[in-house]
């Protein structure tokens, strides 16, 4: 490892009047930009040759950990393997030339894709029509209240301000909520981690906009009441909302739409085997029943014949307006190769086998991590941290030694209903010799935690940065470079 | 184990409420510091804001998460521990010399609602 190119910033490696780059000689003739529109200095880049540009980049990657280098467990986030065709076929130059502004007859292929890929979602689904411009997650999250909000408008409803979300629903949810102008109602869970019918009934009356729901939840329960769930909220004029971000163990299986859901979105970079997180960028598809497709935002293409063509105007103005252009395209194309690899046959494998694993891995463990529900799952589980206590080792810690066995912790302290929360979700990638490590690292971290307790609660010791100091982060954030130097 | 204090209201919310005359001193206590783990950021209302029962009168973060505070009882804002601002930690010190707000009782039988020390206890080691 080359510790100065790592351990600084390329910033701080840049040498004033050092060059990568010679512009080839001018052909086209002298043209001043005009004074007005000239920067009166120099833009503050680093200025570095081409090699200190390229080690220093390698070797920040070489620190970075993805699901190409190890097991990735990172609950209610879906870290599956993102397919190479997938980068072979977004990187067509057919597609990856294309330009957004482009006239429709020159690009009837890259709208075919969009189109099918709409159907595609909605033959999965079981809704009627989908948009795929949302930029990410939240963002179809947040498109589809404001679908919800101007179906409430469309009928001169306007009381309906109040959104239901369940104890256990993902940040997301009433985050997106909020954003939207609703106001945000908690319903309980039961003691077995679903939602409390009961306490429900008592929330609904005609000033409910929605309910929005993630089934299976993040305890990785299927939310057996659906079918009187909806029935209640549908009888109170509301609409019912599908988080999208667990569709995983329902690809094939299940379908949303059968279940009551008006309105969902779908995480291309989770069930769609996109790139995710950082590596980004997101998708976040948006799909609504008969009879609210006049909702959904433009531009959305249309097939006229055997052609396809750009609308962008709706017969009515709602302003669901979530952007100009197709949103993410080469995301989207990422995600109908996945699906077209599949094919309708093996997508009916994904969520069988993410709930196998799931469930292979929570029972090799119960003896050691407390389980605070005990019934079978689906694609993901939640551990209450260590059976025992005693040794005053916390879900952090024991996140914290798992980087130091190469592996990616799960998602730690979420849902909120338990206070040492470790939620694990292994997806359908992983084999049986990969689950079979995993456990064996986790059943060690917890002997660990008994014979060398303080090993545990000082990890990692094997990864590039220590223990940071998250209490000085959040309430001391160093945000630029500048901040840094000064 | 955590600490429970005799002599104070306790919500079900993991508030705390010390009750001197027609004020009352309101925060959370140290089940819920515990819980939280270490605190960042205390959002707290302003001096004269009314705050009702069962209404939420600002927010800890913490590390791990950030929660509403519910306030137990109703009435007007008359302070508000203004050393948590730049020392939110102080909540994970000690919660209960620790209060958030001070409050001007509107209705002092919503007091009754409230949970003695011993159900307090009793639900702290049920979660």
């Amino acid at each position: 490892m080359n510790n100065r190119l790592y351990g600084n910033l390329i910033f701080e490696l840049s040498k004033p009047g050092r060059r990568g780059y010679s512009l080839p000689k001018n052909e086209f003739g002298h043209h001043e930009v005009p004074a007005k529109m000239r920067r009166n200095e120099d833009a503050k880049l680093p200025e570095c040759d081409e090699l200190t540009v390229v080690r220093h980049y390698t070797n920040l990657s070489a620190n970075n950990f993805g699901v190409n280098n190890g097991f990735y467990p990172l609950g209610s986030c879906t870290m599956k393997y993102n397919p190479i065709i997938n980068e072979e076929i977004a990187a067509l130059p057919q597609f990856a030339a294309l330009h957004p502004l482009q006239p429709e007859d020159t690009c009837q292929g890259a709208l075919q894709v969009y189109y099918d890929m709409q159907k595609a979602l909605s033959a999965i689904t079981g809704l009627e029509e989908f948009t795929l411009n949302p930029f990410a997650g939240a963002h179809g999250e947040l498109t589809g209240l404001m679908i919800i909000r101007a179906y409430h408008q469309s009928r001169g409803d306007l009381k309906r301000t109040k959104v239901i979300v369940p104890d256990s629903a993902h940040g997301t949810n009433p985050a997106s909520a909020a954003v939207c102008g609703l106001e945000i109602v908690e319903v309980k869970s039961t003691a077995q981690g679903v939602v409390d019918v009961n306490d429900l009934r008592g929330l609904l009356d005609d000033t409910v906009a929605a309910v929005m729901m993630t089934n299976p939840n993040t305890l990785g329960l299927f939310e057996r009441e659906i079918p009187e769930i909806q029935k209640l909220v549908h009888e109170c004029g509301g609409l019912m909302y599908y988080d999208g971000a667990n569709l995983n163990p329902m690809l094939g299986v299940c379908r949303p739409g059968d279940m009551g859901f008006d309105v969902m979105h779908i995480n291309l970079h989770k069930t769609f085997s996109t790139p995710h997180g950082g590596g980004g960028p997101g998708s976040g598809p948006v799909g609504v029943r008969k009879g609210l497709e006049q909702f959904l935002p433009v531009p959305k293409v249309e097939k006229v014949g055997d052609r396809y063509r750009i609308v962008t105007s709706n017969d009515q103005n709602f302003n669901v307006h979530v952007g100009e252009f197709f949103g993410n395209y080469a995301v989207m194309l990422r995600a109908y190769t996945y699906i077209l690899t599949l094919g309708k046959e093996h997508i009916r494998m994904v969520g069988p086998l993410a709930t196998l694993n799931a469930n292979y891995i929570k029972e090799a463990l119960k003896d050691v991590y407390e389980l605070p529900i005990p019934t079978v799952c689906k694609h993901e589980f939640v551990f209450n941290g260590l059976k025992d206590k005693s040794t005053g080792v916390t879900t952090m810690d024991v996140a914290k030694r798992l980087l130091d066995y190469g592996y990616h912790a799960p998602t730690i302290y979420f849902p909120l209903l338990f206070h040492e929360a470790m939620m694990i979700e292994p997806t359908e990638n992983e084999s049986k010799e990969t689950l079979d490590e995993f456990i064996a690292v986790l059943r060690k971290i917890a002997e660990e935690a008994k014979a060398t307790p303080e090993d545990v609660k000082t990890a990692p010791h094997n990864t590039p940065t220590g223990r940071v100091d998250d209490v000085l982060a959040a309430k001391q954030p160093i945000l630029t470079w500048k901040q840094l130097s000064n | 184990m955590a600490k429970v204090i005799e002599g104070l209201f306790y919500s079900e919310s993991h508030e705390y409420v010390k009750v001197e005359g027609d004020f009352a001193y309101v925060g959370i206590t140290d089940y819920a510091q515990h819980a939280l783990g270490n605190v960042v950021y205390v959002d707290m209302p302003e001096v004269d804001d009314e705050v009702e029962a069962d209404e939420d009168f600002g927010a800890v973060e913490s590390v791990k998460a950030a929660s509403d505070l519910i306030s137990p009882v109703s009435g007007t804002v008359v302070e508000v521990n203004e050393a948590l601002e730049d020392k939110p930690e102080l909540l994970n010190e000690d919660a209960f010399e620790n209060w958030i707000m001070k409050v001007q009782l509107s209705d002092k039988s919503e007091l009754d609602a409230l949970m003695d020390a011993t159900a307090y206890e009793e639900l702290c080691n049920k979660e």
